[in-house]
Formats: C-alpha cells, structure tokens, sequence
C-alpha cells in the first residue's frame, strides 16, 4: 500500500514540476525571485532526459538483471534521428546556402543526399526513427544475444563493444553523419526557433510529459505479470526457464522497451544541448549512466530518475566550479556507492524504512 | 681495388687541365631558360671534374646564387646564424652576406631530378661506400644515355655486395631506358629479380612503348614481381599482426589472470597498464638526473619497476576494494571503473594532460629490411619478443610454482582449498597483483609504440576484454590464440577495408563469435563452467 502511494505521489510532484518550471520561466517578470532564467529550463530539461536514459537503464538491469554498458548507443541513435530532421530543417540557411545538402556534405563534396536521409524533412517520419532505429537494433541484438543465452559480464562486455563499433563508424565522414563534428547549427523545430524561450519551455514540458509516461509505463510493466517473470529472470534465470518460461522473448522484449525509451530520451536531449557527435557513443557515457541508476537505487524506477538527476546536477556544478576534481568525485562515487550503499540511496532509505516498521509494529 | 682507388684520385688530378672550362660551363647556369640549366648540368656532370660537387649540392638545396656585385656564381653558406658566401667551385671564402645582395638560381622539379642524377654520377667513385650507395639508389630513376658507360664501370668495380646490387638494379633500369635491344631484354630479366614498387612503375612504362619479344619480357618480369611483392604484402600483414597481436596479448593477459581466474572484472585494468608506462617514464627521468651514462639501460630498470609498481598496486586494490565485491561481478565492474576514472584525474594532475617522451633506446630503433618491399621494424620485434617471454613465464608460473597450483586451487574450488589449508584471502590478493603487474609490464612495452598519456589504457580496454572473451576466460592459452588472431584479422582487414571499418568489422565479427560460443573458444567445461 505505501509503495502505492509513493509512485503516485512521484508521479504528482513530476507533473507539477514540468508545468510550474515554464511558468515561472515565462510568466513571472525577470527580475522577481521566483523567476527561473532559460538557460537553467534548458539545462534542467536535458536532466530530465538524462533521467528518462536512467529509467530505461532501471528497467533492464533493476528488474531483468541485464546490465547493459551500451545504452548509451540508443540514446545517441535517437538523438541522430533527431538531429537528422533538425538538420533538413536548416535548408538553405546553411553557411553554403545549400538548399539540398547539409553543409558538411557540400564541404565533402557530396552530389546527392545519400538514400538513409530521405524522409527526415517530414517530422512525423523522424519522429518514427526516434524510436524505431534504436528499438530494430536492440531487438537485433537482443534477439541474437539472448537467444544464445549470452548473459552477465558478457553481454555487458558485448554491448559494450557494439557501442564502441558505433563510436568508430560514426567517426568516419563517409557515414553521411557528419563525422566527428556530428549534426549541430540547428535553427528551428517545427517551424519554432529553437533558441527562443518558447520553444526551450515547450521542450522541457515534452521532456516532463515524456519521463511521466515512461515512469508510469515502466510501473505498468514491473508490477503485471510480465513484471514478476522478469524479476524471476533476473533472480535465477535457469529456474525461470525450467518453469517453462521463454526467457529469451521476455529478455528481448524488455531490452526493446528500454531501447526505445533510451532513444526518445536521446531525441529530447539533442534540441535542448543543440549538438549530437559520435562522442555519445563513447562507451564511458553508457558506464556513467548504470552509476546514476546505481546511486539512486536499481530496481526502484524512482531512484533511478533521482541518481540522474543528482549525479547530472552535480556534474554541472563540478565541471564549473572545480574541473579538477569531478573525475575524483565521480569515481569516489562509484566505489562509495558499490560498497556503501549496495541498494542504491533509495534503496538504503527505504530498506531502513522497512526495518522501523517492522520493529514498531512488532 | 687499385682501380677504385685511382679514379678519384685520376679525377683530382686531371681538373686542373680543365678549369677554365669548367669555370666557363658553370656560367651557363645563369640562363633563365630550365631546359637550358638542365643542358648545363649534363654537361656539367658528364665532365667528371669532381669540383662541381659543391656547386651542385649547393644548387639541389637552393644555396647556389649569383651576387648582384660582380655577377660572380656563389654558394651562400648559413652557419651560426651567420651568412657568408663561398667560391662555387674552390669553396674559399669570399666574406659575409648581407641580405638581398644575391640572387638565387632558381630550380624546379624536373631540374631537381636531373641534379640528383649527375650528382649520383659524380659520386658513384667515392670511397665512401655509404655515398656510392647513395648515388646508385639515387641514379635509378634519372641514369640517361651517357651515364652508361660510367655505370658499367662503378658496376664492374664495386666489391661492396650491397652497392654492387643497388648497382645492377640502376644499370638494369639505365639499359632497359637507353641500351641496345639485346641489353634492354637481359635488363628486363634481371630486373625481375628486384620486387620494389620502382621497378614496377619503370616496367609499366616500358611496357606502353614495348614491342616483340622486349614486351614479352617485361610483362613476365613485372608478373613475377607483382607474385612477389603480394607474397610480401602477406608476410608484412603476417608481421604486423603478429606485432598487433603481441601487443593485444600483453593488455590482455594481465586480464586473463584477474578476470579470467579470479573472476574480477578490472575496469581499471587499462589505467595499470598506464602506470606502467609513466613508470618507465619516470625512471628515465631519474636515470638521466643521475646515471646519464646509463640512459640505455633505463628500459630495462623499468620492467621490474613497473611490474612491482603496478602489482603492489593492485594487491592495495584488492585489498581496500574488491574483496568487498566478490561474487557481484557486475558492482565490481562499476567500482573498478570508478577507480579507473580517478587514477586517470591522478596521473592526469601530476603530470599534465599532455603525452610524456619515452626515449626508444639505440638497440630499439631501427629496422631490418629484408628486401625492397619488407621491413621489420626492431622495437616491432622487440615487443614480440618480450610478449612471448611474459607468456611463457607467466605459463610456467601457474603450471610449476608453488604460489600457482594454490592459485588453481583456489580458483577451481575455493571452500576445499581453504579446507586444506591455502589462505584464500592472500591468494586472491597476490593472484590481483601478478595481474595487474603484467599490466604493468604491458605498460613498458606500449610507451614505445603508443603516446604516454592518461588515456593510454582507455584505448586497451575494450580490446582486451574482446581477447579474454574471445579466447575464453580462464585459459591463458585462449588467451594468446584470441589476441593473435584478432591481431592478425585486424591486419588483413585492413588493407581491404581501411583501419577504422577493419576494426569495426573485427567488434562486430566477435560479438557474432559470442552468440555461437558465448563461452569463448576455448570454453571451461563441467562444474567450473556453471561458477
């Protein structure tokens, strides 16, 4: 019953901070107190698809026991998809005015936009890729990769190794992506200028509404039936099997879930920071996203959304403030929470929580 | 010998008796026409006064000028900083050069081949074998008609076998270019038995003007060197992958011990190969502050360095964190790299972001070049060496020692080990420095190939976790067989699909290899199989 409560009380405060965020933002006059400037809707926006990455990381390694060490590789993908369209938006605004190529093809020398492109003026197809092209290749990959049973510390060394595969195909020019400066000097979305204030409070509350539903669809997933096989999966995976459970279809399907979630939250991020680069594809990004969901508590989905949101915070207040020191703290941080705090923060507040209780009612 | 001798000398004697007209062909470089410097430095050089040397050189290095004074042909000389002009011919000096007080004579390209061809004909009779070499290589492409005869001679001549091959590789070429037909098609057999890609390029263009047997000829020649050149294309892949491969083994094996035996998965695997590298760089810091004499050997000093280094790291390791994490591989995984993050920032601050110098010492710089078209480069082959070494004794450890048969006890059944006695503790403890120790080791040998820098082990990782997988974890053997054939696979990609696709087609081919063997190819079986 308490559980209950606490996810509808989660899911309450997580409304209510996409809506007021904005208001505050445009409504209240510059100089009041209260008023919150819109490079901070920006930078809070990106935390919150930092935190939807997170939630899809939770739904696999908190509730299947799969750690993948290339999500990473989604979110990027999603963000493609979305910079692709961001980049037809340009037309012919470019620094070349061409009306036909991006620039950085005319500055390869491209005659033709190459056939992977077609399609992305239409925001409707774009959004569709958002999550199509992460969720074919995690059901590619899945299905290959559970299906002869690969598990553990190899999947995650694999997964690890087909971001890093990405990583370096990206990097070339010849991938029609833009290379290593990747897709960037966006204008406009939909006919709105990104840099407006409209525009960057309208992404923060697609970024909100996005995170609710992927909350509250992941809450619909681990608490059905569905939900208790995966937990199954993930505490004794031969038993599940010997129940009589396909544990690869159940596998596959949750890794999808969690891939398309990965690149939604991918397609949120590229507007609001305005660049995406092969370098999200580097394999220590996807680690640093299993830490937040560490940090906060795997298995929690609420935790998983409140370690990203801290870590992200913290990172932006380090990387200004003190640049020398966020590698220690980051890495402190991993070791801490590993040995320290095994369930996560949340973990450990509600694992005490449930001790007072228990002692109080016996 | 005698004749040898007495050429240069005949030459030295002789220009005297000439001087004036050397003098006088010299000022013919003032023409403004190219093609007419280009007759004067035929002439020049077909005279064999060994005078025009210094002229000459001077010319090809754009130092021959001529001074606005008295419109004297000069050799403007920077030393010191200072300039000065000398006599062209005598080479006495002539005072300082103030600037703009000369002109230089200008060359161009073709002008610059002609040049590089009359000076491999002047000095073609050196004493100096290094020259004459020097000259027969350099005459190859340029040799015309008249350097013929000089040719024959020098080729008659020589006693150095390896002039005497440079000569009769150029001789070749002059005759097939410029000799009768009988000589062009005896030029064209012997050239088939030089495979280098000059050779090449001079049959191909034979073979368009080519006709009869002559065309015949040199189609065989060049087919029998393209067979030869791709049998060393192959052998230099073999070598290469090889190197890759010893390279990929030394990361991986230290890897093999902690993640293969121990079951430790060492994210910060790749940061102690990078202690081992700014080790080595610190014990040459050291040495040359205090044994500058010695410097050569600060290589070898560093071996047993890094190695204690970086083991007593990892038993410090071990001991604060990961006997804490024992069977959760995945919570280990994420505190390691967590570790592997700070002992970055730590290097990182001590010693700058920028890459740190190694200094490769005499005996590892250099190559041993078999032929034209195949070069094996010493610090290449030291490297395979060295890996092989570590291998072996790293086998015989485990095999034979003590220290290694409690190592395998422990890892095939920890609660009977402890049973009889082993203290498991240490053993894990020891088991985590002897591997990060071989890191350390890895981290010698890499300062001599890749930059010291605090990401030199995160370019490691990856492809050394791909080894162990690959090979199978538990098994040093599968260990070796992976990192050599993913060395070797890497190398024979890559001409086809260029390095970044080839690596990427090698990370996708292993992820498939996993879906068939997700135990590796060399797989435990039985009960330690299930652990």
């Amino acid at each position: 019953m308490r559980f209950v409560t606490s996810h509808w009380i989660f899911s309450a405060l997580l409304a209510a901070i996409t809506i007021i965020v904005p208001v505050l933002n445009l409504a209240v006059p510059e100089g009041s107190a209260l008023h919150i400037p819109t490079y901070a809707v920006s930078l809070f926006g990106k935390y919150l698809a930092f935190a939807l990455l997170a939630l899809a990381v939770d739904l696999i390694w908190g509730y299947c026991g799969i750690l993948s060490l290339g999500h990473g590789a989604f979110f990027a993908l999603g963000g493609y998809a979305m910079g692709m369209y961001l980049m037809r938006q340009i037309g012919d605004r470019g620094v070349y005015g061409n009306a036909e190529l991006p620039d950085f093809m005319v500055f390869l020398n491209w005659q033709e936009l190459p056939w992977y492109w077609y399609g992305f003026d239409n925001f409707f197809f774009a959004m569709a890729m958002v999550m199509l092209v992460p969720g074919l290749l995690a059901f590619i990959f899945g299905w290959f990769a559970f299906r002869s049973r690969v598990s553990g510390v190899y999947l995650s060394i694999i997964t690890q190794a087909m971001t890093f595969a990405l990583m370096l195909a990206f990097f070339r020019n010849d991938m029609g992506f833009g290379g290593n400066n990747g897709l960037t000097d966006f204008k406009e979305l939909l006919g709105f200028d990104l840099r407006s204030q409209g525009m960057r409070a309208a992404l923060f509350i697609a970024s909100g509404g996005a995170l609710l539903a992927g909350f509250l669809i992941c809450r619909v997933i681990v608490t059905s039936k569905l939900g208790k096989i995966l937990i199954g999966i993930r505490d004794a995976e031969s038993r599940t099997r010997f129940l009589g459970y396909r544990v690869e279809h159940y596998k596959v399907f949750v890794f999808t879930v969690s891939a398309v979630m990965a690149g939604i939250a991918g397609a949120l991020y590229v507007p609001q920071v305005g660049i995406i680069n092969p370098g999200e594809f580097a394999p220590a990004n996807s680690i640093e996203i299993v830490v937040w969901v560490a940090l906060g508590g795997r298995g929690t989905l609420i935790g998983a959304i409140m370690g990203a949101v801290l870590v992200n915070m913290a990172k932006s207040y380090f990387t200004a403030a003190f640049p020398e020191i966020w590698l220690f703290a980051l890495g402190g941080l991993f070791i801490a929470v590993t040995l320290f705090l095994p369930r996560g923060i949340l973990g450990g507040i509600s694992g005490s929580l449930n001790m007072l209780s228990a002692r109080s009612r016996s | 010998m005698l004749r040898r001798l007495l050429l240069p000398l005949l030459l030295l004697f002789a220009s005297p008796a000439f001087a004036d007209q050397t003098a006088e062909l010299l000022e013919g470089l003032k023409a403004k026409s190219y093609a007419a410097k280009i007759a004067v430095v035929e002439k020049l050089a077909a005279s064999g006064d060994a005078r025009v040397v210094a002229p000459l050189t001077a010319m090809l290095n754009g130092r021959l000028h001529i001074r606005k004074s008295d419109g004297l042909i000069v050799v403007l000389e920077k030393k010191d900083g200072k300039r000065r002009f000398l006599n062209a011919l005598t080479g006495e000096p002539l005072g300082p050069a103030k600037s703009r007080s000369s002109k230089k004579i200008r060359v161009n390209n073709r002008l610059r081949g002609v040049l590089r061809g009359a000076l491999g004909s002047l000095t073609l009779f050196s004493t100096d074998p290094a020259q004459r070499l020097n000259a027969a290589q350099s005459m190859f492409k340029s040799a015309g008609a008249d350097s013929l005869p000089a040719l024959a001679k020098a080729y008659l001549n020589e006693t150095n076998d390896g002039v005497r091959e440079a000569l009769a590789r150029t001789l070749a070429a002059a005759r097939l270019r410029h000799g009768t037909d009988e000589e062009k098609l005896a030029a064209a057999h012997i050239l088939a038995d030089y495979p280098d890609r000059g050779v090449r390029d001079l049959l191909a263009k034979t073979a368009q003007t080519a006709k009869g047997d002559l065309l015949v000829a040199v189609k065989q020649a060049d087919a029998s060197i393209e067979q030869r050149l791709a049998f060393f294309d192959i052998l230099q892949n073999l070598f290469q992958g090889l190197s890759l491969g010893s390279v990929l083994l030394l990361a991986a094996i230290g890897l093999a011990i902690t993640f293969g035996v121990m079951g430790v998965i060492n994210m910060a695997h790749g940061e102690m190969v990078m202690l081992g590298a700014y080790t080595t760089h610190v014990v040459q810091v050291v040495m040359q502050q205090y044994y500058p004499g010695a410097i050569t050997q600060s290589l070898l000093l560093s071996i047993p360095a890094a190695f204690l280094i970086a083991g007593l790291f990892g038993v410090f390791l071990e001991r604060s964190v990961i006997r804490f994490l024992y069977g959760r591989p995945l919570e280990t995984l994420l505190a390691t790299w967590g570790l592997s993050l700070m002992l970055q920032q730590f290097v990182r601050s001590i010693f700058g972001p920028t890459n740190r110098e190694v200094i490769a010492p005499s005996w590892m710089s250099g190559a041993i070049e078999i032929t034209g078209g195949l070069v094996l480069t010493n610090n290449r082959i030291c490297i395979i060496i060295f890996a092989v070494l570590v291998f072996l004794v790293l086998t015989l450890l485990i095999r034979y020692t003590d220290f290694g048969l409690r190592m395998r006890a422990v890892t095939q059944n920890r609660a009977m080990a402890d049973a009889v006695g082993i203290r498991s503790s240490w053993v894990d403890a020891l088991t985590f420095g002897l591997g990060s120790g071989v890191a350390g080791l890895a981290g010698v040998a890499l300062s001599q190939i890749d930059n010291v820098s605090p990401n030199l082990g995160q370019g490691y990782i990856i492809d050394s976790f791909l080894v162990v997988v690959f090979g199978g974890v538990g098994n040093l053997w599968g260990t070796l067989v992976g990192a050599l054939s993913l060395g070797m696979a890497n190398k024979f990609l890559e001409p086809y699909a260029g390095a970044v696709l080839g690596k990427i087609l090698i990370l996708v081919l292993v992820i498939l290899f996993i879906q068939k063997r997700p135990r590796g190819l060399f797989a435990l079986k039985g009960r330690a199989a299930e652990a």
